[in-house]
């Protein structure tokens, strides 16, 4: 009876491929995404999300279509997990018409509003009011869409960050804050930058319900996540979930990271939430290393295709450009 | 046929009608719901659309001014009270680098419908933080739309105007207008961005005015009459997009031009106007633009030192006497 019970309360191999595919796919495009930018062929600004994948993993997870996310301007794994299309994707980096934005927006702008991405934002905090402005909409147009900022411990000393959850809170909007703390503002370690480094209680201050997990976990991620939509459905909202992680490397791709301590980033390495999620697709339903690699070369190989398409893209042309610039 | 209402009212009007009409159409602010507004402008509105659509927010300017650019972002069409323009200051990310830019960076596909209601400019001895006039700040953002209504008619059109078109309005009221009124027409009464109008026609000088430097730049129109000048008075009631068409076929007309704006001198939009009449139209002057502006001074408490601030009647005729005493650049020349 027990063994069976177990089995009943087990993720189904459906759910761990679902989460081991899209950390695996962030990983890659992020890994790939930096080799490409040593190349000269991504200029600007690149934020990886190496570290902090189980996060978006298990969040987007639990999301339907119709729902809405707000990124940060380290918001490739977001749109990754939210389905976007790597094709798109790359091409945006690489600046062509055929991109996500056409060009316009880059690796901070990504956004597909018709999907119900609002976007990665280059200004750090600014996804917090936009996404309960998001919840607000839905109440107001009377759907049951839920809507997830993904913010970051960062953003949590900005004053929007108290502003738009208590409008969140005083609305009831179907909302939920996820804090993914990855315990630096750019360089900056939180135990500097506030005094009690819990920031989930932030939300418990206002009424908030309230909860801390593992965000190299994608699994306990979507656990919570998957209870926290389905209670602002029921319009319990908001909710709070704050994701502790770290990340892999410095703040951006040209940024060393050197006062990351090596033994605390060997510590979240040993955690790391694209090997925990591979380990739970062995472990749990028993795939083996041939199946394993079947899915990374699937996905190896739609990177591979997205690079091709995207150096085979136009870029925008100044003609066209001079049309936004009458339109603007 | 009109109805003579106030300023105030023209505003209620406007969003009552479109708020019956498009059921995305909210609006939240400080005391606007049960209390009607600070200058009654939602009296009523709660009463007649819920709690759900007539919102009373903490005082959270950033956050509610993002929470109304996500809400447009997202197909709604909110409208955001803002008490005083100068508080709208704690919102400005959201309004430059959010709303402006969303449909540049998301390369035309997003779009942000939202309304900034707010007013501004002296009213009375409310001192330097509730009396400024601030357009020029969202004149310089591309992507942003300027609207400053003078009349009651103009309020109403162009509010309903502003809930209709797709991007970011910044609806600048003045708190001096409130209690003013004028005919507004009966029925649908819409005015599309972009176009000016004249408010008093005439020949020897073109008066470019706007918001509550109207009423005072038709009084002095009224005593250069008596002295024989023929002032013609043009309101673009949009800043952005800016009615150049209408401007420049005045100046072409008087071939003199005198721009009057209550905000402080440096960096304002009569600047701007001045230099796009110059570069469009030098050869039809007749005489150096004048600017008749506030001074390079936050607006102080004491009430005589506050009008000594801002443009009055008097400094508008004398830059207009000054204008037509001036020789012509040809005669000038010789």
């Amino acid at each position: 009876m027990a063994a069976q019970a177990q089995k009943a309360n087990a993720p189904s191999r459906e759910l761990l491929e679902k989460l081991f595919r899209t950390a695996y796919k962030i990983r890659v495009f992020e890994s790939e995404g930096i080799k490409l930018y040593r190349q000269g062929l991504i200029r600007g600004y690149f934020h990886p999300y190496l570290g902090q994948e189980g996060i978006a993993t298990g969040v987007c997870a639990a999301l339907q279509e119709g729902d809405f996310i707000a990124s940060t301007h380290r918001g490739h794994g977001h749109c990754i997990a939210w389905g976007a299309d790597v094709k798109r994707m790359v091409a945006e980096l690489l600046q062509k018409e055929t991109g996500y934005c056409r060009g316009y927006g880059g690796s901070m702008h990504i956004a597909d509003i018709r999907a119900g991405n609002l976007g990665a934002n280059g200004i750090v905090g600014a996804g917090t009011p936009l996404g309960v402005g998001a919840a607000l909409a839905n109440q107001i147009k009377g759907n049951d869409a839920v809507t997830v900022t993904f913010s970051t411990d960062g953003a949590s000393n900005n004053g929007t960050f108290l502003e738009s959850l208590n409008l969140a809170a005083i609305w009831n909007l179907s909302y939920v804050l996820v804090v993914e703390n990855n315990q630096y503002a750019v360089s900056t370690r939180i135990e500097e930058s506030t005094r009690d480094v819990d920031l989930y209680k932030r939300g418990l201050a206002i009424g908030v319900e309230s909860h801390q997990v593992d965000g190299n976990d994608s699994l306990a991620v979507y656990h919570l996540m998957q209870d926290a939509v389905e209670k602002c459905r029921r319009g319990e909202g908001p909710i709070l979930i704050e994701a502790k992680t770290y990340r892999h490397m410095g703040h951006h791709v040209n940024d060393p990271g050197k006062y990351m301590p090596a033994d605390t980033l060997a510590y979240y390495k040993e955690r790391d939430p694209v090997d925990r999620a591979r380990n739970a697709l062995v472990e749990i339903v028993g795939l083996d290393q041939a199946e394993i690699e079947a899915i990374e070369n699937e996905i190896k190989q739609e990177f591979e295709d997205a690079v091709e398409f995207s150096k085979a893209s136009r870029e925008i042309t100044l003609a066209e450009f001079n049309e936004f610039v009458e339109a603007y | 046929m009109a109805r003579e209402i106030m300023y105030r009212d023209a505003l209620r009007e406007a969003i009552d009608e479109e708020m019956e009409r498009d059921s995305t159409v909210f609006i939240i602010g400080e005391g606007i719901a049960e209390r009607g507004g600070s200058y009654k402008v939602t009296e009523g509105l709660l009463s007649k659309y819920g709690p759900k659509r007539v919102r009373d927010t903490p005082i959270a300017e950033a956050g509610m001014i993002g929470v109304g650019v996500g809400a447009a972002i997202a197909g709604a069409r909110p409208i955001v009270e803002i008490l005083y323009i100068d508080f709208a200051m704690l919102g400005m990310d959201m309004i430059v680098n959010q709303a402006a830019k969303f449909r540049l960076m998301t390369g035309g596909d997003g779009r942000v419908p939202f309304v900034m209601r707010t007013q501004g400019g002296t009213g009375g001895g409310v001192a330097a933080q509730h009396s400024q006039s601030l357009e020029a700040l969202f004149y310089h953002i591309p992507g942003l739309k300027v609207v400053m209504p003078s009349t009651p008619a103009d309020a109403k059109g162009l509010l309903k105007y502003a809930l209709r078109q797709p991007d970011p309005v910044m609806f600048l009221e003045h708190k001096h207008l409130y209690m003013t009124k004028g005919l507004v027409p009966d029925g649908e009464h819409v005015i599309e961005f972009g176009k000016g109008d004249i408010k008093r026609p005439g020949k020897d000088v073109t008066l470019i005015a706007w918001s509550n430097m109207i009423p005072r730049t038709l009084e002095a129109a009224e005593r250069l009459a008596a002295e024989g000048i023929d002032a013609e008075v043009i309101d673009p009631r949009t800043l952005v997009p800016l009615d150049k068409d209408m401007i420049l076929g005045s100046v072409a007309k008087t071939n003199r031009a005198v721009i009057v704006q209550e905000a402080v001198r440096r960096g304002g939009v009569a600047s701007d106007i001045a230099s796009i009449i110059q570069e469009e139209a030098f050869y039809q002057l007749d005489a150096p633009i004048e600017i008749v502006a506030g001074l390079n001074i936050p607006i102080p408490f004491n009430l005589e030192l506050e009008k000594a601030s801002v443009p009055q009647v008097d400094d508008i005729v004398l830059a207009v006497r000054r204008t037509l005493h001036s020789k012509p650049l040809a005669q000038a020349a010789e």
